[in-house]
């Protein structure tokens, strides 16, 4: 599903370093965990870089995502004092670092069995036909990578998807191609439930707690 | 059933802000430094009498957790871990207490933290929970602004200091050693055990990792006293409020705080306006998140949603994720989507997880289709006996226990359809 992690890949920029705001954080981060543990920092590290590519991508021609080059990991190395070969396995392991450059909107589609049960093929279906490109694949505008992911844990509001930071759940085929008409043109939908129902309260009202919600003005 | 005084969750479903004044309104940090001042052993003695049991899964006693923890430090710091690396599929109760109650969840940390010798908490939050661990650290940092922590936390003596720690998607550490090497800034691979994290846990020190739910509820049950929580919920060892999931086909699936023991079909038909089409349209359900086993409609009848009463019928309260099926369902392949997630999500440690996970992954693909025989399904059951008890963790357990309840309670649908494809094919 992910691309593989590719040492020498052609799109591996030979060069990175924190921006100077970002390695202001570097240290902060550092000191959050016991002197001589600063190992301990690799992942928020790792996230970082991860957010320093993407937040510098959103603005080229064609836009990249969040994504952790070689030579950000090579730096992080030097920083933590780590061998390379530590970080690339910490990089390689947990899913969410994008270890190959990503469109500037990442789509993860949670199909694990709750959000099956209500549907997310569906939803799967919707954004292929729509961006017309198959699972872990990149539009060509680089605006979309469409992902399929593990259980999300969201599953009251299924069926739903992750896309960069945000959850949008209760989705119907509908509101997923809305949702991807208006990224297509940089436009944010608003998170959470599509339907509009309150977190993991059900759709239809509190079962619970109903002279409080009476009284704050929620039911 | 639950009465709204003895709810402790009251702002679940975000009605009111989670910022530290709507929390205080909600009686949160009420008078901690009183609670801090009965002293350690009282702290753990109430939290025994309490009957609370964790709310992560294994559901083990959690005053006698603590009690683990050494009395006197040998010079090395304790740490106290929490464990909100939500990830298993029905759950998503932890959520809603990071982004809407995180006070309660700080607060237990404080108290929790001081029963066990520790100053600093680290709260592992799964990387996806952006937003909800975002919300967690202003939180916390409202807290510090307000003296509730760092030195003397809220005026109790005691110095006490919260980090979080972003995971980045990765199930198996929600496995308590995993989460430990995962903050060590390592891969999330189990640690066998002994030692166990009480003895040597993070950085080699006592470490004792809680769940997110389970520290939330303490300041409750400390201030309300460990009788009033005892007396709800079911008997003594299935006491108190429990947060439950309720996803998959009912008409409207929620959280909900509910008594623990509450009668599965009142859980179902009170606060999820039943099963999709009627309950007579059920098929079965998975009553604790995807790795406890499932449980048919004649077994969900009379059950009741606590640790033994779903013991004794071969599942598990788990995280109490319900996860429930209508006579719509294709049952085989509803597991069969279980075992590609536990194929995705073992960590390659261990020999019959990571060989073992593909291959009942690849076998109930063929089950789906019936492509198979009726042999096949004797030999399945006898791999995933093979798996289970045969790893460092537990996550061989979990992948083995769906499938082994899929054959338990529906063999003769997997029989059918392997007779069907024969059909089809001759």
């Amino acid at each position: 599903m992910k691309k593989r992690f590719e040492l020498n890949a052609d799109y591996q920029p030979a060069h990175f370093e924190f921006s100077k705001n970002n390695k202001k954080l570097c240290e902060q981060l550092i000191a959050l965990y016991p002197a001589g543990r600063q190992q301990s920092a690799v992942m928020p590290l790792l996230d970082l870089a991860q957010r320093q590519v993407g937040e510098e991508g959103a603005g080229l021609n064609p836009p990249v995502g969040g994504w952790i080059p070689r030579a950000a990991m090579d730096h992080i190395a030097e920083i933590l004092d780590m061998p390379p070969v530590k970080v690339y396995e910490v990089a390689t392991f947990y899913s969410m670092y994008n270890t190959a450059p990503v469109g500037k909107y990442l789509i993860q589609v949670c199909t694990t069995t709750p959000c099956w049960l209500c549907n997310s093929d569906a939803i799967v279906q919707t954004c292929k036909k729509h961006l017309g490109i198959g699972l872990g694949e990149t539009t060509k505008n680089g605006q979309f990578t469409l992902m399929e992911v593990e259980c999300l844990g969201a599953c009251v509001n299924a069926p739903m998807v992750q896309i960069n930071d945000d959850y949008y759940e209760d989705l119907t085929p509908e509101t997923m191609q809305e949702m991807l008409d208006l990224m297509a043109e940089n436009m944010a939908p608003r998170t959470g439930s599509q339907k509009g129902r309150r977190d993991s309260m059900a759709l239809t009202g509190p079962t619970t707690l109903k002279d409080l919600a009476k009284k704050i003005g929620v039911a | 059933m639950l009465l709204d005084k003895d709810r402790i969750f009251t702002n679940l479903y975000g009605w009111e802000e989670s910022t530290l004044k709507a929390a205080k309104k909600r009686g949160d940090w009420d008078k901690t430094a009183d609670i801090l001042k009965k002293g350690r052993d009282a702290i753990i003695d109430e939290m025994k009498a309490s009957g609370l049991r964790g709310r992560g899964g294994a559901g083990f006693p959690t005053g006698m957790k603590w009690s683990f923890m050494p009395k006197q430090s040998d010079g090395r710091p304790h740490y106290l871990v929490v464990n909100a690396d939500e990830s298993e599929p029905g759950t998503c109760k932890d959520r809603d207490i990071l982004r809407n109650e995180p006070h309660k969840l700080i607060e237990g940390c404080l108290i929790a933290g001081f029963a066990m010798g520790a100053h600093t908490a680290y709260i592992y939050v799964r990387g996806e929970f952006y937003n909800e661990g975002s919300t967690l650290w202003q939180a916390i940092n409202e807290a510090y602004d307000s003296g509730l922590l760092g030195k003397n936390a809220a005026g109790s003596g005691w110095d006490f200091d919260i980090v979080v720690h972003r995971g980045a998607g990765a199930y198996i550490c929600g496995e308590e050693t995993a989460l430990i090497e995962s903050i060590e800034g390592k891969k999330g691979q189990p640690r066998n055990k002994p030692p166990f994290p009480a003895m040597a846990g993070l950085y080699s020190c006592p470490t004792t990792v809680n769940n997110v739910e389970t520290i939330a509820v303490v300041p409750t049950i400390l201030r309300r006293g460990a009788s009033w929580f005892a007396h709800l919920g079911r008997n003594e060892k299935n006491a108190g409020t429990k947060l439950f999931c309720i996803s998959g086909h009912v008409n409207q699936p929620c959280n909900v705080e509910e008594i623990m023991g509450i009668p599965l079909k009142e859980l179902i038909e009170k606060h999820c306006g039943g099963v999709r089409g009627g309950w007579d349209n059920l098929l079965a359900i998975i009553p604790g998140g995807s790795s406890t086993p499932m449980i048919p409609k004649t077994v969900c009848e009379n059950i009741h949603m606590d640790f033994d009463s779903l013991r004794e019928v071969g599942t598990g309260l788990g995280t109490a994720g319900v996860i429930v099926m209508d006579k719509s369902t294709d049952v085989i392949q509803a597991i069969c989507r279980l075992s590609q997630f536990y194929m995705h999500e073992s960590c390659g440690q261990c020999t019959p997880c990571r060989e073992g996970t593909g291959w009942v992954w690849r076998v109930m693909k063929r089950m789906v289709q019936g492509n198979a025989s009726v042999e096949e399904i004797d030999m399945l059951f006898e791999v995933t006996k093979e798996i289970e008890g045969h790893t460092i963790c537990a996550l061989g357990d979990a992948a083995a226990w769906p499938v082994q309840g899929l054959i338990k309670h529906f063999r003769p649908e997997m029989e059918r359809r392997i007779m069907e494809y024969r059909k089809a094919a001759a």
